[in-house]
């Protein structure tokens, strides 16, 4: 039986500038061990700061930790239970992958350090590398990319450079045409829009697939470079024509893009390399459960065939002999280098070599789940996805029938008969002890509701959820105010969005014409 | 769990995806590891790493700064480690919070009336600077200094690349290390901003006042990069200079070296081109019952609804990363930070007097410095500091022939808090030894 | 129901037309602003540019969404809705009033009389809700 949360348990808490006392202070170091001099000596007076920093915090260290810990219990997170947001993949963060991350040999390597005296790190790069291109069988691979759509950035300005070196740039200004689907992610247009490419729009089916009709017919005039596709597409359905549609696409003289965010469907079970497509970005965060942290760091890498990998970004990271890697760990030969000698490469799309850390907790994960566990955890990934949808089937209306891959997509079209719409049902899952699916996502659908289990959660807490939404669908029906003012047990209720985007206030300021505050302990 | 969903196999999961693609084999990866196997694994690699056990005098985009022990606990906690993207404000209200503290906070160190919620790093920050100046003035010229990190140049050549945006190079002054007023004399009604680092790349404060007087008398905005954001507990900040925009690398505050990322993208500005930032931003609301809370705000400037009209095609922040940045500006506060800048300076400046006195070497620019200044060697710098490393245990600094070959002679020294008196004289005396 | 006054003229964009002398009064239709939900910001353009018709003139966002607002009828910009600026939320209030966008010099004179009756924007909206 499903118990609703009833309070929250935590107590208000401040801005920490409304805490801050002067004197106040929660660092110590040691006492400046050189000579001093004089700073006006060293760095001229114009050059110096003026404002005594002010505003900034002035708290002891146990204020921070009881801050930060008090705000934290204000957000809902993965340990706390399933986080079914569609598309992102919430699944389990290890923290074996996180200690990993940690070790003092990585984590106080410096970017800029000789190669030679870097060639553990390196290692790391490259391995992970050889893995992910067996996972998507796309053997060109540069993991600098910070995030997917920085990773889509680069996969689309690789693409350029291709047919730029292909056709000539003569010919191939008049290619600038990339194809998307209405159901894309809005960082796909974007990204295209910053490599220069206007964006085509292609239809779905019924269905809920790609519209072959539709791209032939916007393939037919000779300017597309491109097309960037979701497999499974955002609807959660797998592109059973894919091989026709990168036909299409080739044929027409264009390249095909993969959004590699949905990979969580396919590892193990099938490859992008296998179906035709020429570059994909992977997210590290979403299929390799590196930490989504809030809002990042993601890491975006992008894979491609053996034709395109002059193009990726440099420095591409190789090995540089035949020696087997595990001989001698202490081998002064370096095995591994940056190589920048890639004259057709797009350039760096980021400093150093990508969010390295990132790189860590992914091999880790591929590591500790070898082949067999990378394999089950897609399917029970599809498995707990399917299993959902058969549990909403009777409650919820499903606007496609095929059966989806690892996230499905429902609708609050029964539901808003009675006024209860998909933002209303999404609040009051909170209330229930689960975070809200991804909403209003993907577009071409009407208050959609995309719901991704994930492997990470088993059967029971599957039912609850299911039950729950079977709850709310009930609720709606008998009791429509419940659900539209939801939620009802958290700290703040719905905030007013339009007031705050018609009169931003994005930073705090003091207050005017307040006393200052005294000096706490004197 | 099948039985109840009606499908007959695992493998029937599958069936959507045609057979022919439907991989026969396992992958070809190694087998599962234990947790024990693996930490051994991945502490054998390690070990490989020796630069990461060297006395470090590396800057050049990345600091060693002491890290409070409190940032990696509070980061560390599963409420902000395993969330999301804040889409639902009432569930997200730590992150928001947090978020608002850190653009806070940003703006109090820049100098600036806004922040976002940060971007990937400074120097894909600093292109979406660039591209930002295009969409706010409409010009298409960009005159970036070649004092610039290098690698910070190239990112935004990469960005531009297709943007329709010329990108100029003024060049430094080779006696003073700094790029003077007058390298910007290209500067035109065409002309969308010029682009300086301060301190610059070869670790030279640039004279940013004049700077941001030459911009705006051609009507373009001055984009200020940072960075060592250190250097904002004692140096005059970048709005006070009068800088439009202002982007900084954010490692130094208590992120670890991690070979090179994640790190956190600083991204400031003026008001009045709130509409025209990229990336999130975090802003105060309230609700019925008239409760503060905190939401992602002004969204129709990003993707996920102007698509391809959008000011950036960045969906996400460094969510975690500008959690660790605000934890350490907190805890170290007003003090800590000046603190810190001064201990840095002081030791610095140290370092150079004392580098100076040796016969053979000399510090080829005159501008003041804050923590990071170049050195310039009687022989070739980079075999001589591979000899410091391997033999004396110390990295001393980073050979500029990595990034100009007309410097074989010159390397960087960045000294920071960290490095302690006898390490400092380490390093003399191994540059001492070497010199002979 | 959204409101249509009679007296004015409309566009399937969902912009209407007042005519006063020779000048157009140009803003968001009841029916539109219903659609978008609370205004956020409107982005005007400058008095003095020039605009054929249907040609974007500035756009209107809500929480969630950005609209493109396009010119019914070709002139030259007279007077911009300065108070929008800081009162979007006029646009929700009172379309056809306060929450007017441009005043235009029109300059084709029979271009109006293209425009939708009250009772054919009706028709419109219907029939493309259905």
């Amino acid at each position: 039986m499903i118990t609703k949360v009833t309070t929250h348990p935590s107590q208000n808490e401040q801005l920490i500038f409304e805490r801050s006392q002067p004197g106040r202070a929660g660092f110590s170091l040691p006492a400046l061990d050189v000579d001093e001099t004089s700073i006006d000596e060293m760095i001229p007076r114009d050059f110096q700061r003026d404002d005594d920093l002010a505003g900034m915090p002035e708290v002891t260290e146990v204020d921070v930790v009881r801050h930060f810990t008090r705000i934290s219990t204000w957000n809902f997170s993965i340990d706390l239970g399933l986080y079914p947001l569609g598309s992102c993949t919430m699944k389990y963060n290890s923290r074996l992958n996180e200690k990993v991350a940690r070790i003092g040999n990585f984590a106080n390597l410096h970017p800029l350090a000789s190669e030679a005296e870097s060639q553990g790190a390196l290692q790391v790069i490259y391995e992970l590398q050889q893995h992910l291109a067996e996972i998507t069988g796309l053997p060109g691979i540069s993991l600098q990319p910070a995030a997917g759509a920085h990773g889509e950035m680069t996969g689309i300005m690789i693409i350029r450079a291709f047919i730029d070196a292909r056709d000539g740039k003569e010919a191939s200004s008049r290619r600038r045409t990339m194809l998307i689907p209405d159901s894309a992610h809005g960082t796909n247009p974007a990204s295209a829009h910053l490599s220069g490419f206007t964006v085509k729009t292609i239809r779905s089916t019924a269905e809920g697939l790609t519209d072959l009709d539709h791209l032939r017919e916007l393939c037919a005039h000779g300017d597309v470079a491109g097309l960037m596709l979701t497999n499974p597409n955002t609807l959660g359905l797998f592109e059973k024509n894919i091989q026709e549609i990168c036909r299409i696409v080739h044929d027409a003289g264009g390249l095909v893009y993969m959004d590699g965010a949905n990979m969580n469907a396919l590892v193990g079970v099938a490859r992008p390399g296998d179906m035709g497509v020429d570059v994909i970005h992977l997210n590290l965060h979403k299929t390799f459960s590196t930490p989504h942290g809030g809002g990042g760091p993601g890491s975006g890498p992008c894979c491609c065939t053996k034709e395109m990998e002059p193009f990726l970004p440099v420095p591409r990271i190789v090995r540089v002999n035949n020696g087997d890697t595990s001989a001698d760990s202490r081998s002064e030969i370096p095995n591994y280098r940056l190589d920048y000698a890639q004259p057709q490469s797009i350039g760096r799309v980021k400093a150093f070599v990508g969010n390295y850390g990132m790189m860590l907790r992914a091999l880790a994960y591929i590591l500790t789940h070898g082949y067999d566990g990378l394999r089950e955890a897609t399917e029970a990934a599809v498995l707990n996805a399917r299993y959902i949808a058969h549990g909403l089937l009777t409650d919820y209306e499903k606007p496609f029938d095929s059966p989806p891959m690892h996230e499905v997509v429902f609708t609050d079209k029964r539901q808003a008969r009675k006024g209860v719409h998909t933002l209303d049902i999404a609040k009051r899952l909170i209330d229930y002890g689960f975070h809200p699916p991804t909403i209003y996502f993907p577009l071409i659908v009407s208050g959609a509701m995309l719901i991704e289990p994930t492997e990470s959660v088993g059967r029971q807490e599957l039912d609850q959820f299911i039950e729950a939404m079977q709850s709310i669908a009930r609720e709606a029906v008998e009791d429509p105010e419940l659900v539209l003012n939801a939620p009802h047990t958290t700290r703040i209720g719905r905030l007013d969005e339009a007031a705050a985007a018609r009169k931003p206030v994005l930073r705090w300021r003091p207050k005017e014409n307040t006393e200052p505050l005294a000096v706490a302990g004197g | 769990m099948l039985e109840k969903i009606g499908v007959a196999s695992t493998e029937k999961l599958f069936e959507s995806i045609p057979e022919s693609l439907r991989l026969r084999e396992h992958l070809k990866v190694p087998a599962a590891m234990s947790e024990i196997e693996l930490l051994k694994r991945f502490e054998d690699i390690g070990t490989r790493n020796q630069a990461a056990q060297r006395i470090s005098f590396l800057g050049g985009g990345a600091y060693s700064h002491y890290t409070p022990t409190i940032v990696d606990h509070l980061i560390s906690r599963s409420e902000f480690f395993t969330a999301y993207t804040p889409y639902q404000p009432e569930i997200s209200q730590g992150t928001l919070q947090a978020i608002f503290e850190f653009q806070t906070l940003v703006c109090q160190l820049t100098g600036m009336d806004i922040a976002n919620a940060s971007m990937y790093d400074g120097s894909t920050a600093m292109a979406e600077a660039v591209l930002m100046a295009e969409r706010v003035t409409r010009r298409s010229k960009v005159i970036v200094s070649s004092a610039i990190h290098p690698q910070y140049l190239e990112v935004a050549h990469t960005y531009v690349q297709h943007a329709g945006i010329d990108l100029e190079r003024a060049e430094f002054d080779p006696a003073s290390g700094q790029t003077p007023a007058s390298a910007f004399d290209a500067i035109d009604d065409q002309t969308a901003a010029i682009v300086v680092q301060s301190p610059n790349f070869f670790g030279s404060i640039e004279d940013v006042s004049t700077l941001a007087d030459k911009a705006h008398n051609a009507g373009a905005l001055l984009v200020v990069v940072v960075t060592e954001a250190m250097s904002f507990g004692l140096l005059r900040s970048p709005g006070a200079c009068g800088a439009d925009i202002v982007v900084a690398e954010g490692q130094s505050f208590g992120v670890p070296l991690s070979y090179g990322g994640p790190y956190v993208g600083l991204f400031a500005t003026r008001d009045k081109y709130a509409r025209q930032i990229p990336g999130r931003l975090v802003g105060e609301a309230y609700d019925k019952q008239g409760r503060r809370g905190f939401v992602l705000t002004l969204a129709t400037r990003e993707q996920h609804i102007r698509r391809e009209k959008a000011t950036s095609n960045i969906c996400t922040n460094e969510g975690l990363i500008a959690l660790a940045a605000t934890i350490y500006l907190e805890t170290m506060g007003r003090r800590g930070v000046q603190e810190v800048a001064h201990q840095c300076a002081q030791k610095a400046h140290y370092a150079a007097r004392e580098i100076e006195k040796l016969a053979c070497f000399s510090l080829p620019f005159s501008a003041p410095f804050f923590n990071e200044f170049v050195v310039r060697a009687p022989a070739p710098a980079s075999p001589m500091l591979d000899k410091l490393a391997k033999e004396k245990g110390i990295d001393g600094g980073i050979a500029l022939s990595r990034f100009d070959s007309k410097r074989p002679n010159d390397f960087l020294v960045c000294v920071t808090e960290t490095n302690t008196r006898e390490e400092i004289e380490a390093l003399v005396e191994g540059l001492a030894s070497l010199s002979h | 129901m959204a409101n249509v006054p009679d007296n004015l003229h409309y566009s399937k964009d969902h912009e209407w037309v007042r005519v006063e002398g020779d000048t157009a009064v140009i803003g968001i239709t009841d029916h539109a602003q219903e659609q978008l939900g609370d205004v956020v910001y409107v982005e005007l353009p400058k008095a003095g540019e020039d605009f054929a018709a249907h040609d974007s003139f500035g756009s209107v966002e809500s929480v969630k969404a950005v609209s493109e607002i396009f010119t019914p009828i070709s002139g030259k910009v007279a007077e911009v809705n300065q108070s929008l600026a800081d009162e979007p939320e006029k646009v929700n209030k009172d379309p056809y009033g306060e929450g007017w966008m441009i005043k235009m010099k029109m300059s084709k004179s029979g271009e109006v009389d293209s425009l939708l009756t009250a009772a054919e924007y009706e028709d419109f909206t219907k029939a493309e809700s259905e």
